[in-house]
């Protein structure tokens, strides 16, 4: 049984990782981008987690940019994704200008909250 | 009708004329014009939408018409107060304002709790109109601004109902929330209060994520963001959205509707919108740390793992693969959310539901748990006639609307039925909240008019050519099934179409004449002015709460702490400048305890606690001379539970005899001698009210008083107003030690 769940798993790995392999260059930079927010966002949760949370706005402000950017970075994945049948009359620039529209309003509001 | 006639025009049906013939050929002379189709659709549209606007503002005026330009009821004074505040001083000082003249000794954060939108929306205006050289006062801007936000609520709920339907049900939507009485009821001119900004938040915050979620774009959601953010500034009823629009998603995603639309429109507005609200001091952190949020944070993570096996399916193209990677993960994920929930919830981390939010589930939670809540009467259930009166013909033509709807489920309409039926509920559950149903019943009763007529007048219009001009408001009755095309074995089908148009026209009349009335009598009384009819027929006005402050204001020194109920708090405060001691912010239950408790009290204890809390002056209110019902005598029994409630030395059935409130003879001997008591019937056993009935009869409760003889040892008269209802006493310092 073990053994089935952990060849599955190495299955799993390689059809993953070869698929990914194939996907085009723009979506793979906009996805070392999600990665890199992300990765900021767990770093200033260990933070956290080791001096304690006072101002709890500041360590919300942080973490928040993080998260919202690397979910507006998805979104904007999926807007410019090619093989996406439903933004197909969807002009990338259009869909790169509310990407950065929706971030100058989010870094915005980061900043007052900052404290 | 003179003018020129066209021999073209008529044909057939000369009873009847066709739109495009009235304006190409009538006494105006349009034939230069021409208009196609589609302009002359454009033009129906648009007049109909300005008169729709200037209907709505116009209608909320009867109170300024017949009183004057003045605020009403309680809360709305607080807001004018701020409002002023904010106009005087600058942004800067509003928002870092603590105030020590109310809830004297403790004062009061009023920057960091309240809700600023209203009043800044007031200020803006106010600021415009000052930039344009309009010089007007502070007030009228407050006055008007309901009625104004009113009519762009008109405007939003057209292209609300323009996503979710079509035009018409846009135009009938805006026509039927103009005028419906549960919204107009907390937007009547002078009703400067939050709900009046805060609805036409709600539905232009619920418009634009709807138009998001089915365009899929940024923009949209963003703009959904910002709606919410302007809706959280402005009402606590925000909550409603933020749980609304979660459960909307969830049951998207078990109706197998996920799209990346969706993902965008929901993520794109909750991060933003959380950030937006939190920038609100009064709401702070609960974004993340009260339960009443959690929701949303759980639909949020959850969207985030739907999106991630989505695109994991896409990429393997295994079912097999796919299957053992669905497993892993979404066990893990559940495991981890249920436990992150339940340790923040056990340690405390996570508030759990507060009590007004809470007796919206459990309604009785508030009567056993906390009288505070349960004494508001805005906060009972509401009875079935509150839903005719507020409703009228839009009770039944809602459920025809959710039929309509469930024939063409879209993203959009799963949403508007979502609304109508949770909104319900809650309006259920307490009278307040007929208004947040008050959009999703128009909407829903004005998608099936729209249809119904839709259909009435395409079975006008089919076989014989001759277009019969189908007004847009036009109705059909709830259970009406139309055909499309003429069924040949029914001979009377375009009569039974014309009767039952008529039949509709016929409703909707009734309906705009019932809620005329409805306004005129019910929702346009200033509570702060009293009217009533004299005996020849002729309008008595009493100004007695106004005559009272302003007392107030000017004979008593300008460091007097006044003692009353706290109802009375914010318009002392505003009208007679003077610190009070509890407020209707009712955020201390102990301080208004102490209040009711010195009221409940015999008089040698009241004193003590006054002498305590430094009071000059008790203000009363009594009706029993002019018959006013909603006077403290009638409040009593609350302010003896609020007291009680925390003071175990108050105990109710001292009060009542025989489980009954009694003033009379019969009262119980607590009753007789008790603060309030000796306040309000202080020297009225020496006065006739009424023709035939002894003196000290109590118009109010319709008895004598049982307690003719009353003596004040520690407070004195100061004021009593000229028909008796406010009656203020001057507290006296204690006599000298000898």
């Amino acid at each position: 049984m073990a053994r089935s769940t952990s060849k599955d798993a190495q299955d799993l790995f390689h059809s993953l990782r070869s698929a990914y392999l194939a996907t085009p260059t723009n979506l793979k930079i906009i996805d070392l981008y999600v990665c890199f927010a992300v990765f900021t966002a767990l770093i200033q949760v260990a933070y956290m987690a080791l001096v304690g949370s006072f101002p709890f706005n500041s360590f919300l402000s942080g973490v928040l940019s993080c998260i919202g950017t690397a979910v507006l970075a998805v979104c904007l994945r999926i807007q410019v994704n090619k093989e996406n049948k439903e933004f197909k009359d969807l002009a990338p620039e259009r869909a790169f200008a509310d990407f950065v529209l929706c971030n100058l309003v989010l870094h915005l509001v980061i900043i007052n909250f900052l404290g | 009708m003179g003018g020129k006639q066209d021999s073209t025009k008529s044909e057939s049906m000369a009873t009847t004329k066709t739109a495009p013939d009235l304006l190409n050929s009538s006494i105006f002379s349009f034939k230069s014009l021409k208009l196609k189709t589609k302009q002359q659709e454009l033009l129906i549209r648009v007049s109909i939408l300005g008169l729709v606007y200037v209907l709505a503002f116009i209608a909320r005026l009867f109170s300024v018409l017949r009183y004057e330009s003045m605020i009403h009821e309680f809360d709305p004074y607080f807001n004018y107060r701020t409002t002023l505040f904010l106009t005087e001083k600058g942004f800067y000082e509003f928002w870092n304002w603590f105030d020590s003249e109310s809830w004297y000794p403790l004062g009061r954060i009023i920057g960091g709790t309240l809700y600023p939108g209203l009043m800044v929306t007031a200020a803006l205006i106010y600021w415009t109109l000052r930039f344009l050289r309009f010089f007007v006062h502070i007030r009228e801007v407050c006055v008007l601004t309901a009625p104004f936000f009113a009519s762009n609520t008109t405007l939003v709920a057209y292209f609300f109902g323009k996503e979710i339907w079509d035009t018409g049900a846009g135009l009938v939507a805006a026509v039927l929330i103009a005028i419906c009485p549960g919204y107009i009821s907390r937007s009547v001119a002078g009703s400067y209060d939050n709900e009046a900004v805060a609805i036409f938040a709600l539905l232009l915050t619920f418009y634009l994520f709807v138009k998001a979620v089915n365009t899929g774009s940024l923009a949209w959601a963003l703009g959904s963001a910002f709606g919410y953010f302007y809706m959280v500034s402005a009402w606590g009823g925000y909550v409603f959205i933020i749980n609304l629009v979660p459960l909307y998603v969830l049951v998207l995603l078990i109706t197998g509707r996920y799209s990346m639309r969706l993902y965008i429109a929901y993520n794109c507005m909750y991060i933003l919108g959380m950030l937006l609200a939190m920038q609100i001091r009064f709401v702070g952190f609960q974004h993340v740390q009260s339960g009443e949020h959690m929701g949303a944070m759980g639909v949020f993570l959850l969207m985030q793992v739907f999106y991630f096996l989505d695109w994991v399916k896409y990429q393997l193209n295994d079912i097999k693969l796919f299957q053992t990677f669905l497993r892993i993960t979404v066990t893990s994920a559940i495991l981890v959310g249920g436990v992150a929930l339940g340790v923040g919830t056990a340690s405390g981390y996570i508030s759990p539901w507060t009590g007004r939010f809470y007796s919206l589930l459990d309604p009785t939670y508030a009567k056993d748990h906390i009288p505070i809540i349960a004494s508001v009467s805005e906060h009972q259930p509401t009875a079935w006639s509150s839903f005719m009166f507020d409703y009228h013909i839009l009770l039944f033509l809602f459920p025809a609307g959710l039929y309509f709807c469930f024939k063409r489920l879209t993203d959009a309409t799963i949403f508007i039925v979502m609304y109508g039926l949770t909104s319900l509920y809650f309006a259920g559950v307490m009278v307040r909240l007929i208004l947040v149903a008050t959009p999703a019943v128009c909407l829903i009763s004005a998608i099936a008019v729209s249809a119904t007529v839709k259909n009435l007048t395409s079975l006008l219009r089919t076989k014989q050519k001759v277009p019969q001009s189908g007004s847009t408001k036009g109705a059909g009755s709830s259970k009406a099934s139309s055909k499309v095309t003429l069924d040949q074995s029914q001979p009377f089908q375009k009569n039974g179409a014309i009767a039952l148009l008529l039949g509709v026209f016929y409703l909707l009349s009734r309906y705009a004449i019932h809620c005329t009335w409805v306004t005129s009598e019910a929702y346009s009384s200033p509570s702060i002015v009293l009217a009533a009819r004299g005996a020849h027929g002729n309008r008595i006005i009493f100004d007695d709460y106004r005559e009272a402050y302003y007392w107030l204001r000017q004979n008593t020194p300008t460091d007097a702490k006044i003692m009353s109920w706290w109802d009375y708090g914010y318009q002392i405060t505003a009208m007679g400048n003077r610190t009070v001691i509890v407020d209707n912010n009712t955020w201390n239950n102990t301080h208004i305890a102490t209040v009711g408790r010195a009221m409940s009290s015999y008089e040698d204890e009241a004193y003590d606690i006054m002498r305590s809390l430094d009071v000059n002056y008790v203000l009363v209110v009594f009706g029993g001379v002019t018959g006013y019902s909603s006077d403290d005598i009638n409040k009593f029994l609350w302010m003896v539970r609020i007291g009680g409630g925390v003071f175990p030395v108050i105990k109710e059935p001292d009060y009542l005899v025989n489980g009954e409130f009694r003033v009379d003879k019969g009262a119980s001997p607590k009753m007789l001698n008790c603060l309030m008591y000796k306040l309000c019937y202080y020297r009225f056993g020496e006065l006739t009210t009424e023709y035939g009935k002894p003196t000290g009869y109590d118009r109010a409760r319709g008895v004598e008083i049982g307690n003719k003889d009353i003596k004040l040892e520690h407070l004195e008269e100061a004021y009593t107003t000229s028909n008796w209802i406010v009656r203020i006493y001057r507290v006296k310092p204690p006599t000298n030690r000898l």
